[in-house]
């Protein structure tokens, strides 16, 4: 999708001072991560787990969407999420993991989660999560 | 110049069908192309670079794992092939991301245990050796014939898999 295409689905894109903060343990899904935000104009930050993530936020941070994996050594997704949500977090988080199975879904949304999306992530995929946690209301 | 830019233009495009008529490669590796773009032009080599360390990696994690002088710990080996099946399924190597499916089935399997299961396991693991690395130098032709077009001073095309 061409960024006009992108502005057409996202009428306040150019306004858009969006950040998010990516979670992911792996190299590959890091770097397609941050190039689907970067594409997308939000600016990003990635921590490879989930206790990295609470860190950051412990340190001062605020991120407007965190895109958080389910698997990740030390803490992960599940318990990154319910850590930050009773740290009164607010932030919306979209988990994003391979694990898709009814009772692994379930348990990860019941963590605090705002919006789910099966990995491989896409542009499209990406574009959902937005519409969905309503990034770009129109008042 | 235009019939060998022509000439290679089309065994790039057919080349790149080729890849995923035999199942190489699947519509995520068609995401990735779309996200390469002048601000980052080797983006896809790039993200495959990584994969292909990963493989290697992981890989080595479980060759270690499954080496029976000492005990076998099949829960480590299924851990390593989760990340990899994320990897491959990341990237749109398809027939690494099957290899890897059937794998962990393997290493959930009730019905096999001890040096088996062991020998089962090593099994998977040869053949996603054998698959990553077959993928690997097919990319690399791919992405040399690339590099010859823009050497030729042609456009690389855009190949609709459908």
């Amino acid at each position: 999708m061409t960024r006009d295409q992108i502005a057409e689905e996202l009428p306040n894109l150019a306004e858009s001072k969006l950040t998010a903060l990516v979670v992911d343990d792996s190299f590959v899904n890091q770097t397609i991560h941050q190039k689907l935000l970067n594409r997308l104009g939000i600016e990003n930050d990635v921590v490879t787990n989930g206790k990295e993530a609470v860190d950051v936020y412990c340190s001062g941070r605020n991120y407007d969407l965190i895109l958080m994996d389910m698997d990740m050594p030390i803490m992960n997704g599940i318990q990154a999420t319910k850590r930050l949500r009773e740290m009164g977090i607010e932030s919306k988080i979209a988990g994003v993991t391979t694990r898709a199975n009814e009772g692994e879904k379930k348990e990860f949304m019941e963590a605090g989660l705002n919006d789910f999306q099966e990995k491989p992530l896409t542009i499209s995929k990406l574009l959902s999560i937005l519409h969905k946690l309503n990034f770009y209301v129109q008042t | 110049m235009d019939a060998l830019i022509a000439q290679l233009q089309r065994q790039f495009r057919d080349y790149t069908i080729s890849l995923y008529q035999q199942g190489f490669l699947d519509d995520q590796f068609t995401e990735l192309k779309k996200l390469q773009d002048d601000g980052s032009p080797d983006f896809v080599s790039e993200v495959l670079s990584l994969f292909f360390e990963d493989c290697v990696k992981l890989i080595s994690n479980m060759a270690r794992a499954l080496d029976t002088t000492g005990t076998v710990d099949f829960s480590q080996v299924g851990a390593s092939v989760h990340q990899l099946k994320g990897s491959s399924s990341s990237v749109g190597a398809k027939r690494v991301k099957t290899l890897c499916v059937s794998f962990k089935e393997c290493c959930e399997a009730k019905n096999y245990e001890g040096l088996m299961l062991c020998y089962r396991c090593v099994r998977c693991l040869q053949q996603v050796d054998i698959e990553y690395k077959a993928l690997k130098t097919k990319l690399q032709d791919m992405f040399n014939l690339e590099k010859q077009i823009i050497q030729a001073g042609g456009i690389v095309p855009q190949v609709d898999i459908n």
